[in-house]
């Protein structure tokens, strides 16, 4: 449900899959910028610009799950809050079905309701003086779901959904666990009948066993009601186990995306390919592939923003800022030098850094 | 669902932690327990007082002038032949009713003012915050004189001219808890469920500041009534003969050398229920402020 | 056999009517890495901090021994013997290192500070001594950043300090309580071999509390997996994570998610409050091969196969 003239403003690397599936979000060179004011000795200040998004490229498709990985500082959140349209670009188009989210969430509660959101914080997203039965109703009343009389049947058929039990529902948020309150946070979610689900580090850190069972009732959750989810999440095991996509980011930018497992399998871009490599796997030896730590967002490199950090930097990559650009069928990078070493084992890129 | 089988057993648990902790809050403090039982001592003697007390509190009596504590009087007379006693048990009553009035209006003016300089921005936060900032700079005695000067003599002077000068204060706490409060995610997740603004305030930050402001009115009563009695005490408060506890101790100020039952009695029972009121907000407020509480 | 560093028989922590830790033995060899695996709540963190002696006292019982090197019973020193012990013998890199270090001093102070006190260096060396260190963690710029606070550090270079400060005294044992868990994961590789690499060129043993498996077998010798205050299995990595023998090793390792985990069969449930704890196996509530008697009697740790197993029923077969 493009608007007429939009058609030529999409990057071709996205096109891929436009008479498949519709596309629900829309990214279209999003830039946030930010101004700090950096003190710079006593009584001197100095404003400066801050782009915690610069270039953002990005569609998903309704029914997609998408995973978007990336450490600290990598724009994720302020991605999601430009998707959830809780701030405006500074620059470019964040759209909605072809229309931008900002003036979708003005027009009224519909854009609230398609588009439900569970906070990493699960535990600080629920008010602690409303118990998990009026947690759950408010969303049913505002939305008006379903008639006010079946409003205690629908919480506790949501709360089964869960895997809770109906008694829950006369609990107060503190005195349940990690792993319940997170349920909670779904099922609260789930009230309006959304069809995007953000989740944003919705499993961290909790134990494994509670961590595996939220990932199996996400999976099925996304099966059973058709859910387009938006996961964000630093794991790469959690992204494989429960996305289609992955869009990788970097310092404000995305720089690969492309479906889970061609990208994890060979990742293009260094960065992902280091990402890759940093998780722990079990019993390889421990590799460090990635010299440095990331660089502050107020100073990034010239040329392209990975290249301090970048095993196979070269002079092309300092000069310029390679955009996302298409990489094969469904596929996008932003490297000039995509797949470089992809023939030496992550055991080589360990032993370039053993020193540094 | 084999969830169920292992919820049931922590929330049970949970349950007895709670329901234990709570029966117990009257053994473990027992500081409390009693400054609790003479509160509520003084609260029946305010509420039967013309019951309980011996004499008419304005009766006076030539004849009686000045006597110590005696089997007829207990406390002793004043200087008109008043029975001390009689007096200290309805004062009680003026005491309690400015305390509770002055900061009951005290609060509620605090809250308004607190939640909106707490929600605004720009101008307005700054206008409102200026307000409550004088309010602050005097303390609340020297307010309070001042209010009285404009409003004249009189117990329901008295307590609104004592709830002014209490504005302040509560207004700051709670702007604070509301500052507090409006950046929590739940805040934000109901922005984000498009529920309107108002809806926001009234369902999820009211009931969050509302709390910790009853622990404040509590510690506040005691400030109320010391504040009240010292306007009496200063004679610019309540008028005589009016059984107040602040006038009372004026009265006998002159003959303490040779009477000194005159001020002390009621000075006696003034201190008594400032000091019980104190322990019993400090305790509500250890035991149920959840920045003091650790672990749980 | 030369007598292990460390060597915890039966400790046990009581507070009130918890039993926090539950008859815990475990031993440390001269330059070993250990891993504590275990979910929140099994007492790895615990277990750390009572044996460098800071648990807080209030109303918790410590029973059990702790040989140390000579020493006989650490868990019941006296706070000035400890002084002559902590930071010096045993010293501990926290998992926040944020908050572990002083916002009011620089890095460099806190550095030469512990040199100062703990090897009565003199002003001088200390800060020669402190820059030294700072460059051994592979701080660049050493001496420059002696004077930066620690909030202008990022989290990377914070922890990188605080294993600086661990390590400052030659310690014969580190305790590292979840140094990585708050950083990136393209860090969290960079700090793990900077221990490894500091502890392994000192001589020095590590105790690494960890709640990640595939890093512990990347990094640890042994392991020790804990459950609710008890030790569940113990023993050399390749060994008890290639193939566990208890059904809570399984089940750990059957819900971690690698890239390209296909399926995860969780089982349901959660660890029970202390209140609901059995009296034998605290993991027999949730275990799928508990028998009648694994909620009342104990099974005792026994060195079996290259490993310590404590189960009734175990799964030898694979």
């Amino acid at each position: 449900m493009l608007e007429p003239g939009m058609d030529a403003m999409i990057d071709p690397a996205n096109e891929r899959v436009a008479t498949e599936r519709e596309a629900l979000f829309e990214l279209l060179d999003v830039e946030k910028v930010y101004e700090v004011t950096k003190s710079e000795g006593f009584l001197k200040r100095s404003r400066r610009k801050l782009a915690a998004l610069d270039g953002v490229r990005l569609r998903i498709d309704q029914g997609a799950s998408m995973a978007l990985v990336g450490e600290s500082g990598s724009g994720k959140s302020t991605l999601l809050r430009v998707l959830l349209g809780l701030t405006e670009p500074t620059q470019g188009l964040a759209l909605y079905r072809g229309r931008s989210v900002n003036q979708m969430r003005d027009a009224g509660p519909d854009f609230a309701r398609d588009v439900a959101m569970v906070y990493q914080d699960a535990r600080g997203s629920l008010n602690p003086r409303m118990t998990v039965g009026q947690l759950i109703a408010e969303p049913l009343r505002h939305f008006g779901i379903c008639p006010e009389a079946e409003i205690p049947q629908r919480t506790n058929a949501l709360l089964a959904r869960v895997g809770l039990a109906a008694d829950v529902a006369a609990r107060y948020p503190a005195a349940m666990s990690g792993g319940q309150i997170r349920r909670v946070a779904i099922a609260r979610a789930l009230a309006s009948n959304p069809t995007v689900l953000v989740a944003d580090e919705a499993v961290s850190g909790l134990d494994v066993s509670t961590q595996a069972q939220l990932l199996n009732l996400l999976r099925k959750l996304q099966k059973d009601m058709g859910l387009t989810l938006i996961f964000i999440t630093h794991d790469l095991g959690v992204a494989s186990y429960l996305c289609e996509e992955i869009a990788i980011m970097y310092l404000g930018r995305i720089v690969e995306t492309g479906p889970t497992q061609a990208v994890l399998d060979n990742p293009a871009h260094p960065y992902s390919k280091a990402l890759r490599h940093s998780a722990p796997e079990f019993f390889e030896p421990i590799s460090d592939p990635l010299p440095g730590e990331i660089p502050s967002p107020l100073d990034l490199p010239p040329g392209c923003r990975f290249s301090g950090r970048c095993t196979v930097a070269q002079s092309d990559c300092l000069a310029n800022d390679p955009a996302l650009t298409r990489q094969g069928q469904d596929r996008a990078v932003a490297c000039y030098h995509p797949f470089a070493m992809s023939n030496i084992s992550p055991e080589g890129i360990k032993e370039r850094h053993v020193t540094f | 669902m084999a969830i169920n089988g292992t919820t049931t057993p922590i929330a049970a648990a949970r349950l007895r932690r709670s329901g234990m902790t709570r029966k117990s809050m009257f053994l473990r403090r027992p500081f409390f327990t009693m400054a609790l039982a003479i509160t509520f001592g003084f609260a029946l003697c305010a509420i039967f007082a013309p019951q309980l007390a011996p004499f008419d509190p304005v009766a006076q009596s030539i004849e009686a002038m000045m006597a110590p504590p005696d089997s007829v009087h207990l406390l002793g007379t004043d200087s008109y032949g008043q029975d001390i006693l009689s007096r200290i048990i309805h004062g009680t009553r003026y005491a309690l009713l400015i305390g509770l009035c002055s900061v009951a209006l005290g609060a509620i003016g605090g809250l308004v003012l607190g939640v909106a300089a707490g929600l605004a921005s720009g101008k307005t936060e700054w206008i409102l915050l200026r307000v409550i900032d004088s309010i602050l700079a005097l303390p609340s005695l020297i307010l309070a004189v001042a209010f009285i000067a404009i409003l004249g003599q009189g117990v329901d002077k008295v307590i609104i001219a004592v709830a002014l000068s209490l504005i302040g204060p509560f207004a700051r706490t709670v702007r604070s808890d509301v500052l507090q409060v409006k950046v929590q995610l739940f805040v934000e997740a109901a922005g984000l469920m498009s529920i309107p603004r108002f809806t926001v305030i009234r369902r999820h930050i009211l009931p969050n500041v509302l709390f910790p402001l009853l622990v404040q009115v509590t510690i506040r009563i005691s400030e109320a009534i010391l504040v009240s009695s010292s306007l009496s005490f200063l004679g610019i408060g309540v008028t005589p003969p009016t059984p107040d506890w602040g006038l009372m101790i004026a009265e006998g100020r002159s003959f303490v050398s040779f009477a000194a039952w005159m001020s002390g009695m009621p000075g006696l029972a003034l201190a008594l229920l400032l000091i019980a009121l104190s322990i019993v907000g400090d305790a509500m407020r250890e035991e149920f402020d959840p920045k003091l509480r650790t672990g749980r | 056999m030369t007598a292990p560093l460390l060597d915890v028989r039966g400790l046990t922590l009581h507070r009130g009517t918890k039993r926090i830790l539950d008859d815990v033995s475990l031993t440390i060899g001269r330059g070993e890495t250990v891993a504590l695996v275990g979910e929140s709540g099994a007492g790895k963190s615990t277990i750390a901090v009572a044996l460098m002696g800071l648990i807080d006292k209030g109303d918790a019982v410590i029973e059990g021994e702790a040989r140390f090197d000579g020493i006989d019973n650490l868990v019941g020193l006296t706070e000035k013997q400890w002084g002559k012990l902590r930071g010096k013998r045993l010293s501990m890199v926290f998992q926040d290192a944020g908050s572990a270090l002083n916002p009011c001093y620089t890095v460099g102070s806190q550095l030469a500070s512990v040199l100062r006190r703990n090897l009565g260096l003199s002003r001088k060396t200390a800060q020669t001594r402190a820059v030294e260190l700072l460059e051994n963690v592979g701080i660049n710029d050493a001496a420059a950043r002696m004077s930066a606070y620690p909030h202008q550090l990022s989290g990377g270079m914070q922890q990188r300090v605080m294993v600086a400060i661990a390590l400052a005294c030659n310690p014969d044992l580190l305790f590292a309580d979840e140094p990585t868990s708050a950083l990136d994961v393209t860090i969290q590789a960079q700090i793990i071999r900077l221990i490894l690499d500091q502890t392994k060129t000192r001589g020095a043993s590590c105790i690494f509390v960890l709640h990640d498996l595939a890093l512990a077998s990347q990094s640890c010798d042994r392991i020790v997996v804990l459950y609710a205050g008890q030790v569940m299995e113990a023993g050399r990595c390749d060994v008890v994570l290639r193939d566990p023998k208890h059904p809570y090793t399984r089940l750990l390792k059957s819900c971690v998610v690698e890239i390209g985990t296909q399926n995860l069969d969780p089982p349901e449930g959660s660890v029970p409050p202390y209140e609901a704890m059995p009296a034998g196996c605290r993991f027999s509530t949730r275990c799928p091969r508990a028998q009648a008697r694994c909620a009342d009697e104990r099974p005792p740790l026994v060195e079996t196969q290259g490993r310590a197993l404590a189960c009734w029923n175990p799964e030898w077969t694979r």
